[in-house]
């Protein structure tokens, strides 16, 4: 396929889903805070807690409406743009969909209507689970589309079949119970909780540095900064994890994310650095300009043992016997087998020559591993853009330190002190809001762009899932949705900082 | 006891067709909101009346769009061969189809807040742009399940389109737009239905009567007009061995080959028929019930009758053999099993979408509801 169609296709999905990433975990968040300051106001009778409610929930309807409207086009851009992507494992990818559909959609739509509009329709305790079942359906669809993404990232629970040339499913429950989903699911609910606490804490410091709403404003960081440290503590633990599952299935990823060329034993962890730009695989170049490594740690995330081998790049491209690891050249070759195997069986099957069929797929079964090594072409090819993905882990992951210690800090000048007397405090607070989003959106970029090429991890690149189309489409489609995107996020801000500026106690 | 798995490959199949079915016909019904989109302005003679309109179905629209969403994943696990030759061929349609629904999306949310960016008028246009454009194509789309589509699958199973405009050429087929027109009539009347059920407001309802009177005119010519041509073209029939070859009368013979199909769909017609009349007439107020579950019907009853009974239900003209049956692109035997599983939580779901709707529109809108000073309105 041509490489300006994958670029296109990748270009697309990559601006839709970061555009989509920006409201989703407001989403995730906001509806679980919003669901405790309600519980509040049903618990006490207390017209502040109603009004304080109404507040953060107009800003959730409004993050939300457009979270749909960039989400729409999620579902069906696999079909659209990675229609061979949807044929080979359509069977597997496409049932997590639906379910999520059927259980977390209509849970979400159905009683946000409820949420907002049933305020005098139906009675406090119903409009109280339903403020719940909101918060609880939207994290669920994400239970669900990352399931699927975990899914490529470490596809288990399924077989190839020869006769429909696709992966079909042997077993929902190792897809939905696999390690990756579930890590992956945690970490990323849990970085839009941070988002949204962030974004409540952020908000609630401009009104005091601005001396309005006061009370509301404390009470509403309090409920916002408990959350945002409960969370981000998790997160880290969560990541932990995440670095554990990455070493034993995607080692290559992990070595892109540190810059780790030469694999060794007790690897350290690069705190900071800067890559050398020249640097190429395979040559004798310095990896870093400069860096500082904090030793062992890398070794003890990545397998929780001081001393030991994280494989480099080098390994994992040209092969270490001494610690057999296997190179891409010779998973190359493999592949190449697996694939003539399938051409062997689909003319053995025409041909009607059972014989022949079940050797072939025999073969094909014993190299299926490698089977999406079979389209590449050059072993460096497995290597994903390791700047990008670094700079992306390294941003991630020291945002999220600094939001521990915000939300630590925010949390004891406000119960300890008066937190109006530290603006300097209150404007890190206010300018961290932005910091949540990079920090969310850079982690899709360590866990998307450092999985390339593969669009499944070992049998299926990116160049191979795209849909047979002339890239002008794409090229067209992808401008049509920046705009559009685009426009809408203005929309949002703007109105967004509208009603913020207007106040819990201006308007509804 | 007897499970999922013990069913035969054929019968899940068939099962999850009835279900796609179903979610098209409910989508077709929900689409009230997309019909009444378009009659906000002509329903209306004040800013307050029109809020009253975009709020009765403004607490809607969010099911529709869920629908829409759960029509897709339902294909994508069920008959992933379709939504890989159908998306990723006939991309401009979908996509149009998409645009048409993101901007639906934004709209009643920032339709009247202030310094919306774009302006009321414009969120207003998107809600008339979904409501006409996007039911227009969604209908000539499904239209090309009879006329046809050029796609050709590689040994791979891998789809390869052969018209450049990437659907758009369904399009060039004057047949095409009978459906998509017949189907934009048909939300306009549920819309204005739904309206007089919802909005206690004697002005409203009178002009919501009136404007089902000419679109009921319409919605005949048109629908009749797509019976008529579907009934007498050939149509794509499959032989014992999968071979797939054009037979005459082949969506008529259907009918009559399932007669409880046809039983439905003339059923199901006879009720939009008595709603309207009884809307018209009688100046009832309810008949969205009545008007709804006769769109179901009729929709369900259609698109189950283009999948059953040996018919290719996305054929390709340019190649026939290519074209899709429910056993040629279905989910696997396990999949469609363990889906059927997650199918049986749709009368739960089903349940308390009821139950919601029911404890909302119990108290219906009034012009005082939409003037209080503490109103969410849309």
């Amino acid at each position: 396929m041509e490489d300006s169609l994958v670029d296109w296709s990748r270009a697309q999905f990559a601006l839709t889903a970061m555009y989509h990433w920006l409201f989703v975990p407001l989403t995730l968040g906001l509806g679980f805070i919003v669901a405790i300051m309600e519980t509040m106001y049903v618990k006490t009778g207390s017209e502040f807690w109603k009004k304080t409610t109404k507040f953060w929930m107009t800003l959730f309807a409004i993050n939300f409406a457009i979270g749909v409207a960039t989400g729409i086009i999620m579902e069906f851009e696999f079909g659209t743009n990675w229609a061979n992507y949807s044929w080979f494992v359509g069977d597997i990818f496409g049932a997590p969909l639906a379910v999520e559909g059927i259980l977390a959609f209509f849970m979400e739509s159905t009683f946000f209507a409820v949420m907002f509009f049933g305020w005098d329709k139906v009675g406090k305790k119903f409009h109280l689970v339903s403020t719940w079942l909101v918060a609880i359906g939207s994290n669920l669809s994400a239970l669900w589309i990352l399931v699927a993404n975990g899914w490529m990232q470490y596809p288990v629970g399924m077989y190839f079949n020869p006769d429909t040339v696709r992966n079909e499913m042997m077993s929902f429950w190792d897809v939905l119970f696999s390690p990756v989903a579930i890590s992956k699911f945690l970490h990323t609910i849990g970085s839009g909780y941070i988002t949204a606490s962030l974004f409540v804490v952020g908000i609630s410091a401009w009104y005091l540095l601005k001396r309005r709403e006061i009370e509301f404003a404390k009470k509403s960081m309090l409920i916002g900064a408990t959350f945002g440290l409960i969370t981000s503590l998790f997160v880290a633990l969560s990541g932990d994890e995440s670095a554990h599952q990455m070493a034993h299935k995607q080692p290559v990823k992990l070595a892109a994310m540190e810059g780790l060329y030469e694999g060794r034993e007790g690897a350290g962890l690069v705190a900071l650095g800067i890559l050398n730009p020249n640097k190429k695989i395979g040559d004798a170049q310095e990896e870093f300009l400069f860096d500082i490594e904090i030793p062992y740690i890398l070794s003890i995330l990545g397998y929780h043992e001081l001393n030991a081998f994280v494989p480099g790049l080098e390994d994992l491209v040209y092969g270490n016997e001494k610690y057999g690891i296997m190179g891409a050249q010779e998973k190359i070759e493999k592949g190449k087998i697996a694939l003539a195997a399938l051409e062997g069986y689909k003319e053995a099957k025409k041909a009607g020559n059972a014989e022949e069929a079940a050797a072939a797929q025999a073969t094909l079964e014993a190299h299926m591993p490698y089977f999406g090594y079979g389209y590449l072409k050059a072993p460096e090819e497995i290597v994903p853009p390791i700047a990008t993905t670094f700079y992306a882990f390294h941003i991630m992951v020291w945002l999220g330190g600094w939001f521990i210690v915000l939300f630590a800090l925010v949390l004891f000048f406000l119960t300890k002190r008066d937190i109006q007397n530290y603006p300097l405090l209150l404007k890190a607070a206010l300018w961290s809001i932005p910091l949540g989003y990079v920090a969310s959106e850079a982690g899709w970029v360590v866990a998307e762009v450092g999985r390339q090429p593969w669009a499944i991890q070992d049998l299926m690149p990116v160049g191979v899932a795209a849909t047979h189309i002339a890239s002008t489409n794409v090229m067209i489609s992808f401008f049509l949705f920046a705009i559009l995107f685009t426009t809408l996020l203005i929309a949002e801000i703007k109105i967004m900082t509208k009603q913020i500026k207007i106040g819990p106690n201006g308007g509804h | 006891m007897i499970g999922f798995g013990d069913l035969e490959l054929l019968t899940l199949q068939q099962y999850w067709w009835i279900i796609v079915s179903l979610i098209g016909g409910l989508f077709v019904f929900i689409m009230f909101v997309q019909g009444g989109q378009t009659l906000i302005n002509k329903l209306s003679k004040s800013e307050t009346e029109k809020t009253m309109l975009v709020n009765a179905i403004g607490r809607k629209w969010e099911l529709g769009f869920t629908t829409l969403v759960l029509f897709g994943g339902a294909l994508f696990a069920a008959f992933p061969l379709f939504y890989a030759t159908s998306f990723g061929g006939a991309y401009w349609v979908w996509l149009a189809i998409l645009f048409c629904f993101i901007i639906q999306a934004v709209s009643y949310e920032y339709r009247t807040k202030p310094d919306n960016f774009l302006g009321q008028k414009t969120y207003e246009a998107f809600l008339y742009i979904n409501g006409s454009l996007g039911v227009f194509l969604l209908g000539a789309a499904i239209s090309t399940f009879f006329s046809g589509s050029e796609f050709v699958l590689d040994s791979n199973n891998f789809s390869h389109w052969q018209n450049p405009l990437r659907g758009l050429e369904a399009l060039l087929n004057p047949f095409n737009y009978l459906l998509g027109l017949a189907l934009v009539f048909l939300t306009r009347i549920s819309g204005a239905m739904y309206f007089i059920n919802i909005i206690d407001h004697e002005a409203i309802r009178e002009r919501a009567v009136q404007s089902i009177k000419v679109d009921m005119i319409f919605f005949l010519v048109f629908f009749l007009g797509f019976l008529g041509w579907i009934f007498t073209k050939e149509g794509f029939a499959v032989d014992a061995s999968g071979v797939v070859f054009m037979q005459k009368y082949k969506y008529l013979i259907n009918f009559l080959e399932m007669p409880i199909l046809l039983v439905l769909f003339v059923l199901g017609v006879l009720m939009v028929i008595v709603a309207v009349f009884n809307t018209v007439t009688f100046k009832k107020t309810c008949c969205i019930k009545t008007g709804g579950a006769g769109i179901v019907l009729t929709v369900t009853a259609l698109l189950t009758s283009v999948g059953f009974n040996d018919t290719a239900y996305y054929p390709s003209t340019y190649d026939l053999q290519s074209s899709l049956t429910i056993m040629n692109s279905s989910g696997s035997h396990y999949t469609l099993m363990a889906m059927s599983y997650a199918s049986l939580m749709v009368p739960f779901v089903l349940g308390y979408i009821a139950l919601a709707w029911y404890s909302m529109d119990r108290v219906k809108i009034t012009k005082e509801e939409i003037e209080a000073p503490d109103a969410h309105n849309y």
